[in-house]
């Protein structure tokens, strides 16, 4: 087994500063991931040439794989860094940050559209304020709970968008991240009140329409969330609203 | 006039829980959060949440959970707040099940419940296998309509500094850094609400996220709020030891048969899989017949230490035991255990089902915060509905909520109340809060610009002191030096020898962590400069704890001190005169150490004091009794 851990990462001082590639090695000891690497290197940040240099910059937290921060591209593919481990990886392993989000030191990325995405398709359930009034939700069979909680897990990674096709900095596309989300509040009896307003959204330019159904988004996802048939059935929601809306008019 | 905002710190379950109510009263929130606040660390807490529905026939009641809310935290809470907490729980997860959260459902449709944390009835909501996310996310949701309404201004990715507080020591605002463009900036508010959560990290190594620090308890302890039962902190028996955290293997593995054990002989280096059962040592089958494995947590935690560290017998030489599923049928464990083993299969890359799992107790949850006021309802026993006292620091003006706080959990916490506990107390600070600022003459107005300025202008030369600072210490490696030493001297059994030694050495670290150096000395994202900041107030906050510890001389909940042990004389029961006269004992211990620790900090350290715990509703009778 290898004797020490190797490490190449894609750094950038800030948003506007160029790019460029810095190695490190440490000793290798069983059971680290990339984030406990990386905190390694910040306590030791001396690169493979033996200089000094500024510890690098991530965003990491609950290092369970369920809060979102740590993603960025191991090995050329998108995932959680803390959730990558050593062991599994070959050397030297490559970190580099997103590319569809703006840079903003090293390995980190500006995500803030995903949070935008969210508010643009009013993704909540609307409720009369949180006093109790002594009711539950509409029951909801546990078969439908079940989907449901599928989608509820996305921890807005920004893996699926980093791989699609569609979604670009210079193009306006929602991406499938929200989409599922459309999808999981259209389907609360609640939730579903919004329906319209969220099909609207979807039906603009940037909207579902933008998909170019290359599934890419679906086999990345770090909580097999199946965005590809939420995307599938608010296609069908959208023609329906258009047609309604024909009528209506 | 618009009304001034006020400012919440803080976006787990507890944060997010004050903002809503607060804007629901029409006050405008300042949200302030190191990340965006999806990302808190209340999305880690797997178990549930617990509430009376009694929908599985077992008459569950308000009472049975009040009663085993102040038990479970060996009475060492104040007993209004908790009746009020377990009878709003029903209405909270009510409202919590209309925002949307998927809670597991039964055949025809409604919450499901289950059995959880040694509790006799199943009164714990669940969603899948991660409760805390499905909370959060519904908080985050609803906040963000707020957002959209222009009510809720988030700062994310800023980092809170200090309170600015008045000539009479009011809290009128903050400042805060953004982590991004190391700006520091004073922010007007007519009340602060602290939801900054758990403070593991001045372990080291935690179960809890990178982030949770207690930096801002500790700053604001520094600013004048008092700090409450430092020394009640728990450990969660089974932690499987990592280089970044310490993951959570749930309890569920002991419940389902997992055993502990290590290997008879010291240092014994052989593979697991080849030392025959006869030469593994099941302690705690053996010292525990009655219960084996499945001894509660606190037991668990300090009966491996003992086999470690007292014995010797660790695995390896190492802080490890084994927990032992490999003699259970893979069948039965995936469907039992799935999701807890996928965990371990992701994060430690060897299947739990063909080679036992190496543990230890991991720092988990601090029962002991900033110490919080609550109004009494003479008429129901319970905290007042709304009230300015309740969650009220002891600085005008400032709130605190979740795990900051010192509510609720006494000297343990039971499983499945901390979710209960960060959203309920979320909703009582808010209200408050808003209760404050209507009801006060002061609260709602600014200060002078200059009053501000002076605050960020001390700050930020806190900030020049420590990038132009030349030392010769690190402040990731201080970090883990003080971790180290925590979870050595002021872990799950306590000496006092060793308190005094750690409080000697935190404080040589407390001076060292002046002397820093830091590697990156931009004014760009540099997170270097925020986590030397961070690392001197665990420090402060560490020796609060070690402190505490070091004065209460007895064992109560998570705090135990083998010379203070009132051991139950074996095979005595009710009426031996030996059990009399432990009883007598256990109660002279009570009328001595039933009270509160009261932080108060100075520049000598830490001063305590104590203060009556309100016992108003059950007092204890009895010892508890787990033979
Ligand atoms: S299926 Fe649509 S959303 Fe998914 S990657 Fe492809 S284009 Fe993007
Ligand atoms: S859908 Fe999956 S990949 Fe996309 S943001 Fe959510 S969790 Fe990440
Ligand atoms: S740190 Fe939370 S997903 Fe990796």
């Amino acid at each position: 087994m290898a004797k020490e851990i190797h490490v190449r990462i894609k750094r950038q001082a800030g948003p506007d500063a160029k790019s460029y590639w810095e190695e490190f090695k440490m000793p290798y000891e069983s059971g680290h991931n990339c984030v406990s690497v990386l905190m390694y290197l910040r306590e030791h940040p001396v690169n493979a040439k033996g200089e000094k240099v500024e510890p690098v910059v991530w965003e990491s937290n609950c290092m369970e794989e369920v809060c979102g921060a740590c993603a960025m591209i191991v090995n050329g593919t998108p995932r959680q860094a803390c959730a990558a481990l050593i062991d599994e990886l070959q050397q030297p392993i490559v970190l580099e940050p997103l590319t569809k989000f703006p840079i903003v030191r090293d390995l980190q990325v500006d995500r803030q559209a995903m949070f935008d995405a969210l508010l643009a398709v009013k993704a909540w359930v609307p409720i009369d304020g949180t006093q109790d009034i002594h009711r539950h939700a509409p029951l909801i069979s546990p078969k439908e709970q079940d989907i449901r909680y599928l989608f509820s897990r996305c921890m807005s990674c920004g893996c699926c968008l980093e791989v699609c096709p569609q979604y670009r900095k210079d193009a306006r596309f929602i991406g499938p991240a929200a989409l599922g989300q459309v999808r999981l509040h259209n389907s609360h009896p609640t939730g579903g009140f919004f329906k319209e307003d969220r099909l609207h959204v979807l039906m603009e330019p940037g909207g579902i329409a933008d998909c170019g159904n290359a599934q890419n988004c679906v086999k990345i996802c770090p909580k097999d969330i199946p965005l590809t048939s939420a995307i599938g059935e608010l296609g069908r929601q959208t023609t329906i609203q258009w047609l309604r809306d024909l009528f209506v008019k | 006039m618009a009304k001034q905002p006020i400012a919440v710190i803080g976006g787990g379950l507890g944060g997010l829980w004050a903002t809503l109510r607060i804007v629901e009263d029409g006050f405008p929130v300042n949200l302030f959060s190191l990340f965006p606040v999806k990302r808190s660390h209340s999305c880690c807490a797997q178990g549930g949440i617990n509430a009376v529905l009694d929908i599985k026939g077992q008459d569950d009641s308000v009472w049975q959970h009040i009663v085993d809310t102040i038990k479970g935290g060996d009475y060492l809470a104040d007993q209004p707040p908790i009746k009020s907490l377990c009878e709003g729980a029903p209405g909270l997860i009510r409202t919590f099940d209309r925002m949307g959260v998927t809670f597991s459902r039964t055949p025809e449709g409604i919450m499901d419940q289950r059995l959880f944390g040694g509790v006799k009835n199943r009164r714990t909501c669940f969603a899948g296998a991660t409760t805390g996310q499905q909370l959060l996310y519904a908080v985050d949701e609803q906040v963000r309509a707020h957002e959209a309404k222009g009510m809720v201004t988030k700062y994310e990715f800023w980092d809170f500094l200090s309170l600015v507080l008045d000539d009479e020591g009011d809290c009128r605002g903050l400042t805060a850094m953004d982590l991004n463009s190391m700006e520091v900036r004073a922010f007007p508010a007519g009340a602060v609400v602290l939801a900054t959560g758990g403070l593991a990290l001045t372990y080291g190594r935690s179960t809890m996220s990178s982030n949770s620090t207690g930096a801002p308890a500790s700053q604001v302890y520094q600013q004048g709020a008092k700090f409450a039962n430092g020394e009640f902190i728990q450990f969660h028996p089974t932690g499987i030891p990592g280089h970044d955290k310490n993951r959570l293997m749930s309890e569920a593995c002991r419940g389902e048969g997992g055993r502990i054990w290590v290997p008879k002989k010291a240092g014994d280096t052989r593979d697991p899989l080849e030392i025959p059962e006869k030469e593994r040592f099941y302690f705690l089958e053996e010292w525990y017949p009655a219960y084996g494995n499945t001894v509660p947590r606190d037991v668990a935690s300090r009966e491996v230490c003992r086999v470690v560290r007292h014995m010797g017998l660790g695995i390896g030489g190492k802080d490890l035991v084994y927990l032992d599923l490999t003699h259970l049928p893979r069948d039965f464990l995936e469907t039992r255990l799935g999701g807890i083993l996928e965990m371990y299969r992701t994060f430690v890359g060897e299947d739990p089902c063909e080679r036992p799992m190496a543990i230890f107790p991991a720092t988990h949850y601090s029962m002991g915060g900033l110490w919080v006021d609550f109004e009494k309802d003479e008429r129901t026993g319970a905290m007042a509905s709304v009230s300015p006292k309740n969650h009220a620091t002891s600085i005008p003006g400032l709130y605190a909520c979740g795990e900051c706080d010192f509510a609720y959990h006494g000297a343990n916490r039971l499983g499945a109340n901390s979710l209960l506990s960060a959203s309920f107390s979320g909703r009582v600070a808010g209200d408050a809060a808003v209760a404050y600022v209507k009801n006060f003459a002061k609260g709602g107005q600014e200060l002078s610009e200059s009053d501000y300025e002076s605050e960020r202008k001390r700050q930020d030369g806190i900030n020049r002191t420590i990038i132009a600072s030349d030392g010769n210490e690190n402040t990731f490696a201080l970090h883990h030096e003080t971790g180290d030493l925590m979870r050595e001297l002021v872990f799950v059994e306590r000496s006092n020898d060793g308190l005094d030694r750690s409080l000697d050495e935190l404080a040589k670290l407390k001076e060292r962590s002046r002397n820093i150096s830091l590697d990156d000395k931009g004014s760009w994202a540099n997170q270097s400069l925020a986590w030397a900041r961070q690392v001197q107030d665990m420090i402060v906050l560490a020796e609060v704890i070690a402190k505490c510890a070091r004065q209460r001389d007895e064992c109560r909940g998570s705090h135990y001190k083998a010379e203070f042990e009132l051991k139950i004389p074996e095979g005595k029961f009710e009426g031996d005169p030996e059990y009399d006269e432990y009883k007598a004992q256990w109660k002279t211990n009570n009328d001595k150490w039933l009270k509160h620790t009261i932080v108060t900090h100075s520049e000598d350290g830490p001063q305590i004091e104590y203060k009556p715990v309100d016992t108003s509703i059950l007092a204890p009778e009895k010892p508890r009794d787990y033979r």
